[in-house]
């Protein structure tokens, strides 16, 4: 039976997690980290995927993108107002925002097919074996778009996507297995993007969720902002310089404003410091947990409209959850934990790690999938009323939110005019009245035999699936015929551009391999150069002139390697040095120093 | 009981639960609930099954959600597409639909409302006649209070004793109209258990006498008459409560 992994594909970071018997286990990198930063360096070396490519997002701002999970399934209008915030330029082609990086635009699913494809290859590496199949999570209020391009995103990357699962029902099914708890509870997860909250019964095995809500755009980088620009005013004020125009110094400021908000959640003050560009001098300054919580009250503020909604379309009273647990790195803020326990009126569960949560919960739903696990079962619903455009611009509701899913309806369609041959549907969510106030989905085009208006009659079968992903079939009553339905996305890509983007996916692989051999060769030859300083330290007086002059040569020519793109000529000046230097190991062993040193080669006295 | 067949007789679950009576797989005679004992294929719910059949409950109102859920939760646990990831296509589609439809069913009957809405079109070939629209009474009453709500919208800054006036107005016509759904509610749920008394009846009553279909009838009218006035109802008090929160 082929493995199937349960990954966890986040704004901030991503984490792989696999069932290792009866125990969800994230895995580790050789950093021993369980998180690989989604972030994607596009360097002239090629690909850098995950924490290397962090450092690139002050050096190379222009070619480094983050949180690019906060596009997918987005048209360019959609992040109009947060354009500013990002280095990197964006355009928009058939309803599907672009990234542009030099000369080439990246779809959002292909670049989150690169940090997936990083996970896999950790996974592959750490199991020895091919993965090909994955349950990959989503937030719960993610449409169907964001759903679409997360699944398109697993084709990119050669990932069969078996299911999408939402996050906080993911963390539910890693807590209820560790609990074995039984009730309701309340899963609020603010992770680096977005925002949702999940109500669930867990009875007998069933995790049945009541009802869900949330914002898929508000989360830890929303709290980052606000630092940020109070920081940028005071910049400005302070010594008379601009950062805006300076897309590296934004970085900067970004992370070092990321860093502030995490250490205040366990300190009461913290100091930022900055460097400035040149003659602009250092900037610093001391802020306080109380400063940060009154720049941040308003967008905590804003989840609990959402608690209040999911708790109201359960039909129950915050004094009726049993239990509150809470997911994503930016619960572990204190005023978080403060409002959602006030609102709750009990003391909200944080026991589980609340990175890893939601990747052990898709390992638990990769092994239901696979046969595994029998006894537990996930009954999610969908976030956001699906219905279809009638006369006048109204909506008509199909498929009410919190339905469970699968879940299905039929509509009947006839025609208007004598011979009509066609009837034109357009399919959205949300839960607006008009048509123009929700969100596209796709339209289409039902073809009907030339008959007198009224006559005909189609069937047509809504179905969402278990991913929470539309399909639609029609059906002709009076001949019983089923037709296909080509339903165009209205921003999403086509099954060709997919296809192709797989094939692209395959060129990159070859550029990702190429990066990661020459971070490889230039960590080995960090390692031997401090190792040799060390030993010429600690017996340079042992050996003659000639020696030492021979290994200082080649520990220059080594150095200049590793400033340079050639994993293998760093490879060749490795052997070098081991060469020049063996003698002086040798020496070395048989000095006092011989008892430790016994068996080791000279790279591993540091 | 009658022998002319017009009469359904209470038939065994099983033989209502297949679309047909062979298997899609291996062709053979279905005896099984769910799954084909020959091939121990999962089989296709029938389109035609109501969603009490589905459930296995009899066609009453007042119904066990206990019991009710616990059917859902098993009848999950046999369907539900993650039980089904490494079978065949065919199998896997049935799973959806089955799930699908029973996700229905449950939604559908767990709501006393819904399952009330529902009964009434599964009976509505022996209540024809019943009419849908609203008595004109209730249709005039809520008329005024468009207008008042209207007015009270449009109402300018300028006179707040009037606006006041006119909120304390609407707020005591909310609450009475609160009041008014209340009752409804009582009665609809006393017409749940005369439909279920009539029905458990059945086997000493005959249900083909006139005087059972005339019983059945008017209870099913009443309800019906109470759900459409419910609806309006409810739209004219969200209103009220909306405008004047």
């Amino acid at each position: 039976m082929t493995r199937i992994v349960g990954i966890d594909l986040g704004t901030t970071n991503s984490l792989i997690a696999y069932m290792d018997g009866q125990t969800p286990r994230v895995i580790a990198g050789r950093n021993e980290r369980g998180m690989v930063s989604s972030v994607v360096a596009m360097t002239d070396n090629g690909l850098i995927v995950g924490d290397p490519a962090k450092e690139h997002l002050v050096r190379n701002p222009e070619r480094t993108i983050y949180s690019v999970k906060r596009f997918m399934g987005k048209s360019l209008e959609d992040v109009s107002e947060e354009l500013t915030y990002f280095p990197y330029k964006l355009q928009e082609q058939g309803g599907v925002i672009r990234i542009q990086i030099g000369d080439k635009t990246y779809s959002p699913p292909q670049i989150s097919a690169m940090i997936l494809r990083e996970l896999k290859r950790r996974a592959e590496e750490h199991l020895g074996e091919d993965i090909t199949k994955a349950v990959i999570t989503v937030p719960a209020y993610f449409n169907d778009s964001q759903r679409q391009a997360t699944k398109d995103a697993g084709l990119i990357a050669g990932l069969d996507v078996l299911r999408i699962i939402n996050e906080p029902t993911a963390a539910s099914l890693a807590y209820g297995l560790q609990k074995k708890t039984q009730g309701t509870i309340a899963v609020y997860d603010l992770g680096g993007g977005t925002f949702d909250i999940s109500i669930l019964k867990l009875k007998d095995g069933i995790f049945e969720v009541l009802a869900t809500n949330g914002n898929t755009y508000l989360g830890g980088d929303d709290f980052d902002r606000t630092l940020v620009n109070l920081l940028l005013n005071e910049i400005r004020e302070q010594h008379g310089c601009s950062l805006d125009q300076y897309p590296d110094q934004m970085q900067a400021l970004r992370l070092e404003a990321e860093r502030a908000k995490i250490r205040l959640s366990d300190e009461q003050k913290t100091m930022v410091v900055l460097e400035l560009p040149s003659g602009h001098g250092v900037f610093r300054r001391q802020i306080t947990r109380d400063q940060l919580e009154g720049l941040t009250t308003a967008l905590v503020e804003q989840t609990l409209g959402p608690c209040r909604l999911a708790l109201k379309d359960a039909g129950l009273q915050p004094a009726q959850i049993d239990e509150v647990v809470l997911v994503g790195g930016s619960t572990r803020m204190p005023l978080v934990r403060r409002r959602v326990q006030d609102l709750f009126g009990k003391v909200p569960h944080s026991e589980l790690n609340p990175d890893e949560v939601v990747a052990l919960g898709a390992a638990v739903q990769a092994d239901i999938l696979s046969g595994g696990t029998q006894d537990m079962l996930l009954l999610d619903v969908t976030p956001l009323s699906l219905g279809i455009e009638t006369m006048g611009g109204v909506v008509s509701p199909l498929i009410r939110r919190n339905t469970t899913i699968p879940a299905s309806a039929k509509e009947m369609f006839t025609t208007y005019v004598d011979g009509q041959t066609s009837v034109d549907i357009h399919i959205l969510q949300g839960e607006r009245e008009l048509a123009q106030d929700n969100r596209s989905l796709a339209r289409f085009q039902l073809k009907v035999p030339p008959l007198p208006a009224g006559v005909p009659r189609i069937e047509v079968m809504f179905l969402i699936d278990a991913n929470g992903i539309l399909h639609v079939t029609a059906r002709d009553v009076r001949t019983g015929l089923t037709q296909s339905v080509e339903v165009k996305p209205s921003y999403g890509l086509s099954d060709e551009e997919v296809e192709r983007m797989i094939g692209e996916s395959f060129k990159f692989a070859a550029e990702d391999l190429k990066a990661r051999q020459i971070i490889e060769a230039r960590t080995e030859a960090e390692a031997i150069i401090k190792a040799t300083e060390k030993a010429l330290e600690l017996g340079g007086h042992l050996i003659d002139s000639a020696e030492t002059t021979a290994i200082k040569t080649a520990l220059a020519e080594l150095q200049a390697a590793r400033a340079g793109d050639e994993h293998r000529g760093i490879r060749a000046r490795i052997a070098d040095l081991e060469k020049a230097t063996h003698h002086l190991a040798e020496v070395l062993m048989d000095t006092s120093l011989k008892e430790a040193l016994q068996n080791k080669k000279l790279s591993e006295l540091t | 009981m009658t022998m002319d067949g017009t009469q359904k007789t209470p038939m065994k679950r099983s033989e209502l639960q297949m679309a047909r009576s062979m298997c899609w797989h291996c062709q053979s005679e279905i005896t099984g609930e769910y799954f084909c004992e020959q091939c121990v294929k999962v089989q296709p719910l029938s389109k035609e099954m109501d969603y009490f059949t589905c459930l296995g409950l009899p066609r009453l109102l007042n119904i066990d959600l206990g019991a009710l859920e616990a059917k859902f939760y098993e009848l999950s646990r046999t369907f539900h597409p993650d039980f089904y990831q490494r079978k065949t296509e065919s199998e896997q589609s049935i799973s959806l639909g089955n799930s699908a439809m029973l996700n229905t069913a449950y939604r559908t009957l767990k709501d006393p409302i819904q399952r009330a809405e529902y009964l009434l079109r599964l009976e509505a070939g022996s209540a024809k006649d019943i009419r849908t629209s609203p008595p004109a009474d209730l249709f005039e009453e809520i008329l005024t209070l468009q207008e008042d709500l209207e007015a009270y919208r449009s109402a300018s800054d300028q006179n707040p004793a009037a606006v006041a006036r006119l909120r304390d107005k609407l707020t005591t016509d909310r609450e009475l109209l609160e009041q008014r759904q209340r009752e409804m509610d009582r009665r609809l749920f006393e017409l749940f258990t005369r439909w279920d008394a009539l029905h458990s009846r059945q086997s000493r009553t005959d249900p083909a006498s006139p005087d059972f279909q005339k019983d059945a009838t008017a209870v099913l009218k009443e309800m019906r008459e109470i759900l459409s006035n419910r609806t309006y109802l409810r739209n004219i008090v969200n209103d009220l409560t909306a405008t004047t929160a």
